[in-house]
């Protein structure tokens, strides 16, 4: 279990995966919209992490930051030890396709890709493995989310749930260390929701992977090792 | 392959339909520029051959480009009245010196010349009078300045000298007379000489206002018809490298003041209309190859609307903006390859079948069929063309793909 204390210092290890500090996201503007402010979030190799709070709150825009998709407008945002708000583009990409995995609420497949080409996608950008091992390991991922069935499906040829478990092998195709979900039960029924969780469950028990997931479903939320709540772009409880 | 090729790939082949419409379009302007490009170029340059094949390639003439300023001009250059009825000037015609230039000429390195004494003659033979160019030649010189033997259809340039009075006609004329090798016909010159000649040979260029009015003989023969003895009145040239006519012609002219003709400039009238009919065959297949590209241009910027979400998803899983612009370019560049190749394939076709039409035409040139450039350049010429076209065309939808922004899609979407 993740330690009950979200504060930095009793993070469990010297340089955690994540780290926020007074993170802040404002969009210019005649009216300046604040999205976060003033976040301060520490986040542990192995820990699964659940974000709730009501709509409009700020959860979205906290999760694209974390997951180097956006930038601060002031704070400082450190990836394994590294502060990333001065980075390029080029290494924030590079950072995304190797580290990190996005699953979203509409699953966000290419329609016209096959379930096994969809996860087989961040593998060949990566371009480490020559083709062969990324096609097995493409099936691979997808018989562990029991979708053996459904290697050359389009995603119209998917159920909901099941697209949404393309979402999450392809989220793990390049064994990413954090996993960031936005609401990825939020289209799904009971039993696929579960499902999802399970998933994650998993992946942070088997120490490798972070998971932080964004839900309105206080009953899966409390799945999580450790639970934040967002009100205005602010934590206001851990 | 490569995944950018791929997702491009799987663009295009959603939109099979739009897709090849602008493959036929780039397909059809590729095809009709090959084959339109092998006809015209085909036919220039045969006609450019034959030109430079049966006429000399500089010609030098008893005439100045500028008329000589009269005597009453020169003697009074400020005069305010100007007289009228002055007589002009009596200056025999013809090459002041002539053969003493052709001796100079000569001996220019890859030079040949050749003294020529032009003039008209009516050709009469029965009931039948007609109109023929006489060309007064010296058969030595002349063979190695004109292809004049290589064209004889019948009889040979040294039988010139084997009758008293030879004559050498050109096909054209002598079936307009309806004499043939061997007959006499009766020569009167403008000078008012007469004169009976016997036919001993018959030419063919294929160039039908040359078979249709000329005719040769001796030198000294039209110095006599023309009552102008030892005149020449043209000096004709043949270099060994076609190219340096112009320059020599202006060199030739600087130095003796007549007015020295390269083979381009006497043929500048046709030369222009061919440059107009070039222009027209680029005009019309840019045309073609612009619509193409409209057509690219649209289905590009559509894909790119509608994929606004996969483009916000690849980002976010990593792939780069210089990817994205790569996926979307391709499909342009995609689309005018295959259309290339297709129109490869299309102009090709078209030339064979050009190839395979017979006619029998004589209009200022005879043929028989089609002259045809096959040369490969203008098959790369097209498709280089074609490519950039359709890689511009999706340059500008592939721009703006390359900017969306992941975080404002998503968010938006959610
Ligand atoms: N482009 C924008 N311009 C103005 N306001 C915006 C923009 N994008 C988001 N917002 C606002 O910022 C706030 C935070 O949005 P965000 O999507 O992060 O909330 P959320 O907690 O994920 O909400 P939900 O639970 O509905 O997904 C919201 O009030 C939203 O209306
Ligand atoms: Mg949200």
């Amino acid at each position: 279990m993740a330690p009950p204390d979200p504060t930095p210092t009793a993070a469990p290890e010297a340089t955690p995966l994540l780290r926020a500090e007074a993170v802040t996201r404002r969009l210019p503007g005649p009216v300046p919209v604040t999205l976060v402010e003033g976040v301060n979030l520490t986040v542990g190799r192995g820990e699964f992490l659940a974000v709730t709070g009501p709509s409009g709150s700020g959860k979205s825009s906290l999760l694209y930051l974390l997951g180097l998709l956006d930038r601060p407008s002031a704070g400082e945002l450190y990836f394994l030890g590294r502060p990333t708000s001065r980075i390029s583009e080029h290494e924030r990409a590079r950072l995304r396709l190797d580290h990190i995995g996005f699953v979203f609420q509409f699953h966000y497949l290419l329609p016209e890709l096959s379930a096994e080409q969809n996860v087989a996608l961040p593998m060949r950008k990566a371009g480490r493995l020559p083709i062969r091992q990324v096609r097995d390991r493409a099936r691979e991922l997808l018989a562990r989310l029991g979708l053996e069935d459904c290697l050359a499906k389009t995603p119209d040829l998917l159920s909901g749930g099941q697209r949404q478990r393309v979402a999450v092998a392809r989220a793990l195709a390049n064994e990413p260390d954090l996993i960031l979900a936005d609401e990825p039960t939020g289209n799904l029924d009971q039993k696929s929701g579960s499902q999802v969780f399970d998933i994650f469950e998993q992946l942070a028990a088997d120490g490798g992977h972070s998971v932080v997931t964004v839900t309105h479903d206080q009953a899966l939320a409390a799945r999580a090792g450790r639970r934040i709540t967002v009100v205005d772009g602010r934590i206001v409880s851990a | 392959m490569s995944l950018t090729v791929d997702i491009a790939l799987s663009h295009i082949a959603r939109r099979r339909r739009q897709a090849a419409v602008s493959l036929v379009g780039v397909a059809l302007g590729v095809g009709f520029f090959v084959a339109i490009a092998a006809l015209m170029q085909g036919f220039q340059q045969y006609f450019v051959a034959k030109v430079i094949d049966v006429s000399p390639h500089v010609a030098m003439k008893d005439e100045y480009r500028t008329p000589p300023r009269q005597p009453v001009a020169l003697r009074y250059p400020e005069a305010a009245i100007a007289l009228g009825g002055v007589k002009p000037k009596d200056e025999p015609r013809g090459i002041k010196n002539g053969f003493a230039r052709l001796a100079e000429i000569e001996r220019l390195p890859g030079v040949a010349a050749a003294p020529v004494l032009t003039g008209e003659l009516i050709l009469r033979y029965g009931s039948k009078d007609v109109s023929a160019a006489l060309l007064g030649i010296q058969p030595p010189r002349e063979r190695r300045v004109s292809n004049l033997e290589g064209d004889l259809t019948a009889g040979s340039l040294d039988a010139l000298y084997g009758s008293a009075n030879a004559l050498i006609l050109g096909q054209g004329l002598a079936d307009k007379l309806g004499v043939g090798l061997g007959d006499s016909v009766t020569a009167l010159s403008p000078a008012g000489v007469v004169m009976k000649m016997k036919i001993v040979g018959l030419f063919e260029t294929g160039i039908t206002t040359m078979d249709l009015r000329q005719a040769y003989s001796l030198l000294k023969k039209a110095q006599v018809l023309q009552n102008r003895p030892n005149v020449v009145n043209e000096i004709r040239l043949r270099l060994d490298d076609v190219a340096r006519a112009e320059a020599v012609a202006r060199r030739l002219e600087a130095r003796y003041g007549y007015r020295t003709e390269s083979w381009e400039e006497s043929n500048r009238n046709v030369l222009g209309i061919f440059v107009i009919q070039n222009a027209i065959m680029y005009s019309t297949t840019s045309a073609i190859l612009i619509v193409a590209a409209f057509g690219i241009f649209n289905i590009v910027s559509t894909v790119v609307l509608e994929k606004t979400r996969d483009i916000a998803i690849l980002k976010s899983i990593g792939l780069e903006s210089h990817d994205v612009e790569t996926i979307f370019l391709l499909q342009g560049l995609i689309v005018g390859l295959v259309g290339s190749l297709l129109g490869w394939a299309i102009g090709y076709g078209l030339i064979e079948l050009l190839a395979s039409v017979r006619f029998n035409i004589e209009g200022f040139m005879r043929s028989e069929g089609f002259k045809l450039e096959r040369g490969f350049a203008n098959y790369l010429i097209a498709a280089a063309v074609a490519i950039l076209a359709s890689g511009l065309a999706a340059l500008l939808p592939a721009r703006k793909a390359a900017r969306v922004d992941p975080v404002e899609i998503i968010r938006g979407a959610t």
